[in-house]
């Protein structure tokens, strides 16, 4: 909403507030302020002056030599447009005149004439597009006089945000009304209703077929003569953003800026039966708006039609192109009415189609100001448009609406607003908002339709009293205790492990193309679609962070930096289980490692291995204290065939890691290889942990034995570590597997593993005796667990 | 016999000779070379020791004295000119062993939390100072949360504020990726009775393309205060609180009316330019304000839609973007930076 200074200041007296502090006053009456447009500042030094005479230019055909009167003197200009003539009244920018876009005029010589200076076209004034010819001022404009204060740029625009609660504050008179009220000045306005209420007006009967949706249609006729509005209103509307039309649109277009009361003036000539009917829309009928567009109507919309049941205008929307107003108008029927706001709604919905009119029915007008509004449009049409109204007017308003009445506690706004105010200020704040109030009964006016409960009324009275001068507390309650739950600090745990680890943490988008899935060797069957996508990079909830963070692998390559250790913690996205409404939500935590892990100069750069990512396993493990995670070679989409692994615990599966696919890395033009692993956090972190308690240091020494144990290669070493485990029972202290070793002399197919095992007693030193018997029993549990042989 | 006067003399003569050996010793082996010859078995003073049997009786106690001042005196040359060697070659070898320290590290050592974490971090870590528990909720929710239990009424002109993309499940338009993190306010009102004082920060989603200036996704934090006795004083001086946390306590909070459909009174926050402190610059776009979020008190309507009842409680709400506090405090132009995960961004942090 564009609100010039000068239309506000018509309904209270503004004069003596500095425009800052009025900026402020909005601002602080709810009524942001997005823009102050002061579109006056930027022209300097354009004077009014008449063209006494227009001679050809000597040398040019397309340029024309004009004498000026400004005033003070006479000069000599060269001007190219094509509209001058001797006795025009025109902007004339002098030399050292500054126009928009600090364009200074200087003397110049045009194939040999000096030009002392510029006629101005309105776009050289920053007053719109129109640059078809110099700007006509009125004639009777005196001589000299800066054109800022003719054309009315030296007006204030103050661009508001309106919230969708504010309908009223969509006309000059809401925003005039709330400044009155903060600043404590006088708010006026003239309001009439129209003369006596008849069954027709100039011949024309009004019947309203779908009363629940129009509740209420005013109808008035004039006989018109059609032209220009007046440089006065064709300057406001401008100022307010619309483009001036005809007297006739403009004064419709003024009265609903002026009083947030939506008009449509009819060419009741061309109305057919002569009359109006307001009526449903049928399914797949077709009318063709003012715009040129053919909109096909459902059973849902609103029309109003002419006598003949034939559709004008789609209500409160846009008018249609048959019955428009027109230079050959002579006689209007003027629409004064109230449509109910949520059909407005769905249907300016449906179409996409949103006018100025239909913005402000959807929000909901004033009931009780169609005949008020009228009637000032009947005003500026004679004054505009020569116009003579025909007495009378058609009114079908069968439910009257009244204003209605809210209880407003005094002890209720205090407690909920932290303040102490009595009855009788709390009255005195509502009072210049139109708002009655009368012990705790509250009358509010039927142009604020968002005052409707107790609640709407505490909201006037905070911003009556200004949210700056409501005192500041903190809540104090003995039961406020703060923390974070133990899923959010394991959460934060896991993220800090990964950076200890060096990786870096990124951010990808949950949205995703199918072809990421494809790339990262996923299908896209059971994902879930996005209903509207801008674009089909964007069409899909990620079913797993590995597309999305291998697509970031692939950009740092891309980048110049192919060695990266990336990780992300974020959502991923399952089709509902049986019975949700919701998808399957769950956190899941993936990191990659690419290409090189940087060593040199000390030692030469070596290439990131499946190990890597084990490592971080293992450290997440420990730092989430996880009683048994297990790795189990496995084939899983989207890795190396041989060099992956499912990682379980308590025997469910929670996740992969390995080496990401040789296809995969291509499809993503990944540089060298890529190691990475995706696993269920939520999972994760619900897992058996180990007890907290410390297991006591033993102050004996240690025994420690090498075995070097032949099995089948394929047997995985965790297994047999855990056979080792298992077999040396609490005296075992550690085990580690230093050497695997494959020999022709071995055999085909076998593999020697070399632990150093490590036994230790709490309360004795073990003698040799104990450390053999442990040792043997180590073998035995291995030979027989998996057959293997002790290598002499 | 011996005379005594001549052992002395000679004692003091090894010592002269032994100190001028020990102190030219160039080196450790120079060094034990002498200590043999003037200490060792075959040194003069082991002779004069051996001889002080064929000295009289009554002078050989002086001779032994001598003797024993003579192997201390040299004793301490020795182990003077052993400390200076000693220095000297470790001198020499720390030369030899010398490494560049500032060569690089082996590895990456640490790596880097998203900027935008970090910031989430702390303002989880300022509320649960201020005393409240962290709420967490779905990013895909339904009609009910995102919309409808929050008094956004269906074909209410507030849901036209909202760019809402919907996912393919249920009824038309009946899911959706989350626009705001509000629904987490009538999740937690559901599962828990008041007094609640939670904050929710989360994912939220628009329909946006990614560019430099939007994002299909930001974050958000979400605050709620239920209680007895809640006022609109309350919320302004929680906000304000945790401004000062945040950003110090020179830090002015702005409130302007606004509107809100879960929320009445509504409001919005903002915070004096952090940069100018409120002089006018180019970050606040020369109004000496930056605008945070929005706010208000728990709409009447929103309470019902959890049976709680307005009559008993009172509760607040507020909303800020995290991405907006980080790409502020970080100075971060481009949104996009926060999501293509370009390390050369995210390792600066």
């Amino acid at each position: 909403m564009r609100a010039p200074l000068s239309w506000i200041r018509e309904f209270t007296p503004l004069e003596n507030i500095e425009v800052s502090a009025i900026a402020d006053a909005l601002d602080q009456l709810g009524l942001e302020v997005e823009r102050i447009d002061e579109p006056g500042r930027d022209v300097n030094g354009v004077v009014v002056a008449r063209i006494l005479n227009v001679v050809p230019h000597p040398d040019a055909d397309r340029v024309r030599l004009a004498d000026v009167d400004f005033g003070d003197g006479e000069l000599r200009v060269v001007c190219g447009a094509p509209n001058i003539e001797a006795g025009m009244v025109v902007p004339f920018a002098r030399v050292g005149a500054v126009l928009p876009g600090d364009f200074t005029i200087e003397r110049r010589k045009i194939r040999g004439v000096v030009s002392e200076g510029m006629l101005c076209s309105a776009r050289e004034l920053g007053l719109g597009d129109d640059h078809a010819g110099i700007l006509a001022l009125p004639d009777d404009a005196r001589l000299g006089t800066d054109v800022r204060e003719v054309l009315g740029l030296d007006d204030v625009v103050f661009d508001l945000s309106i919230t969708p609660n504010r309908p009223d504050a969509m006309g000059i008179i809401g925003v005039a009304r709330d400044l009155a009220a903060h600043f404590g000045l006088p708010f006026e306005m003239d309001e009439h209703e129209p003369g006596p209420v008849a069954d027709e007006v100039a011949g024309a009967h009004v019947i309203v077929e779908a009363p629940d949706r129009c509740p209420r249609f005013v109808g008035l006729a004039a006989s018109v003569v059609m032209g220009d509005s007046p440089q006065w209103m064709q300057r406001r509307l401008t100022l307010a953003g619309m483009r001036p039309i005809s007297n006739v649109v403009d004064v419709t277009n003024y009265v609903m800026l002026e009083r947030c009361r939506p008009l449509h003036a009819f060419d009741l000539g061309r109305l057919p039966g002569r009359g109006i009917v307001v009526r449903l829309a049928r399914d797949g009928e077709t009318l063709t708006t003012l715009d040129g567009v053919e909109r096909r109507l459902t059973s849902s919309d609103l029309l109003v039609c002419d006598g003949e049941s034939i559709g004008q205008s789609i209500a409160g929307i846009m008018g249609g192109a048959a019955a428009e107003v027109s230079g050959a108008t002579t006689e209007i029927l003027l629409e004064s009415a109230y449509f109910e706001p949520s059909g407005i709604a769905r249907t300016s919905k449906r179409l996409g189609l949103r006018s100025e009119a239909s913005a402000r029915f959807e929000r909901g007008v004033d009931p009780n100001n169609a005949g008020t509004g009228a009637t000032r449009a009947m005003e500026l049409f004679a004054e505009v448009a020569s116009a003579v109204p025909v007495p009378g007017a058609v009114d079908v308003y069968p439910k009257p609406i009244e204003r209605a009445h809210i209880t407003v506690r005094t002890e209720r706004v205090n407690r909920l607003l932290g303040v102490a105010l009595s009855s009788d200020e709390i009255a005195a704040y509502l009072a210049p908002l139109g708002i009655d109030v009368r012990e705790t009964n509250a009358t509010v006016p039927t142009f604020r339709p968002d005052l409707e409960r107790e609640i709407d009324l505490v909201e006037e009275v905070a911003r009556r009293v200004g949210l700056d001068r409501i005192p500041r507390s903190i809540p104090s309650s003995p039961e406020k205790i703060g923390g974070l739950s133990a899923l959010q600090r394991d959460r934060r745990a896991a993220a800090d492990v990964l950076v200890g680890a060096g990786y870096d943490e990124v951010f990808t988008l949950p949205l995703l193309a199918p072809i990421d899935l494809a790339n990262a060797g996923l299908d896209a069957e059971a994902v879930i679609e996005v209903e509207n996508p801008l674009r089909a990079e964007e069409s899909i909830l990620r079913p797993a962070l590995l597309p999305g963070l291998l697509r970031s692998v692939a950009y740092n390559a891309a980048h110049g930096e192919p060695d990266v250790a990336l990780f992300e913690n974020g959502t991923v996205f399952a089709p509902p289980e049986p019975g949700a409404a919701l998808p399957a939500e769950r956190r899941s935590l993936a990191f990659a490692r690419s290409h090189h892990v940087h060593r040199s100069p000390h030692e030469p750069d070596r290439a990131v291995d499946v190990y890597d990512v084990t490592a971080v396993l293992d450290a997440l493990t420990q730092e989430l204290r996880i009683a048994d995670v297990r790795l189990e070679a496995a084939s899983v989409a989207g890795f190396h065939p041989t060099r992956a692994a499912q990682v379980l615990t308590g025997g469910r599966v929670i996740g992969a890691l390995g080496e990401v696919a040789t296809t995969v890395a291509e499809a993503l033009a990944l540089a060298g290889p890529v190691v990475a692993c995706e696993i269920d956090l939520d999972a994760l972190v619900a897992a058996a942990r180990v007890a907290r308690a410390t297991v006591p240091v033993s102050r004996f020494p240690a025994s420690s034995v090498d075995l070097a144990l032949v099995v089948a290669d394929g047997v995985p070493a965790a297994e047999v570590e855990r056979t080792l485990a298992r077999a040396g029972g609490e005296l075992l202290e550690r085990v580690e597997l230093f050497d695997v070793f494959r020999s022709e002399a071995l055999g085909e197919g076998r593999v020697s593993l070399a632990f150093a095992v490590r036994f230790r007693a709490l309360d004795r030193t073990l003698t040799d005796e104990q450390v053999r018997t442990l040792r043997q029993g180590c073998i035995d549990a291995v030979v027989a667990a998996h057959s293997a042989e002790l290598r002499s | 016999m011996t005379s005594a006067a001549e052992l002395v003399e000679r004692a003091e003569a090894a010592v002269a000779e032994g100190s001028d050996a020990f102190s030219n010793a160039s080196s450790l082996t120079d060094l034990s070379e002498a200590e043999r010859q003037f200490l060792g078995k075959t040194s003069v003073l082991n002779e004069i020791r051996e001889a002080i049997k064929s000295v009289d009786g009554s002078e050989r106690a002086v001779v032994g004295k001598a003797v024993s001042g003579a192997k201390a005196e040299l004793e301490a040359a020795h182990a003077a000119r052993r400390v200076f060697l000693d220095s000297q070659a470790a001198a020499l070898s720390a030369i030899r062993d010398r490494l560049d320290l500032t060569l690089g590290p082996h590895e990456y050592v640490r790596g880097h939390l998203h900027p935008v974490t970090r910031i989430w971090r702390e303002l989880e870590d300022v509320f649960v100072g201020l005393g409240y528990k962290v709420a967490e909720g779905p990013e895909v929710e339904t009609d009910w949360y995102n919309f409808e239990s929050l008094n956004f009424p269906p074909g209410h002109p507030a849901r036209a504020m909202q760019d809402t993309l919907y996912v393919r499940l249920g009824d038309r338009e009946s899911v959706m990726l989350r626009t705001h993190t509000s629904p987490v306010q009538v999740r937690t009102m559901e599962a828990q009775k008041p007094p609640i004082y939670v904050v929710a920060p989360g994912r939220a989603f628009r329909r946006d393309t990614l560019d430099a200036r939007h994002s299909p996704v930001f974050h958000q934090i979400e605050g709620l205060a239920v209680d007895q006795g809640i006022t609109l004083g309350d919320l302004l001086g929680t906000i304000e609180a945790f401004i000062h946390a945040l950003f110090g306590t020179d830090i002015k909070a702005r409130f302007l009316p606004s509107f809100f459909p879960f929320t009445e009174p509504s409001l919005e926050f903002a915070m004096s330019c952090v940069f100018c402190k409120g002089e006018g610059c180019t970050v606040c776009s020369r109004t000496g304000w930056i605008e945070l979020g929005g706010a208000g008190m728990v709409d009447p309507n929103v309470f019902a839609a959890v049976g709680i009842d307005p009559d008993v409680y009172s509760g607040f709400a507020f909303g800020f973007g995290i991405d907006r506090v980080a790409q502020l405090l970080y100075g971060v132009d481009h949104i996009k930076n926060l999501w293509d995960g370009d390390v050369r961004f995210i390792r600066q942090f």
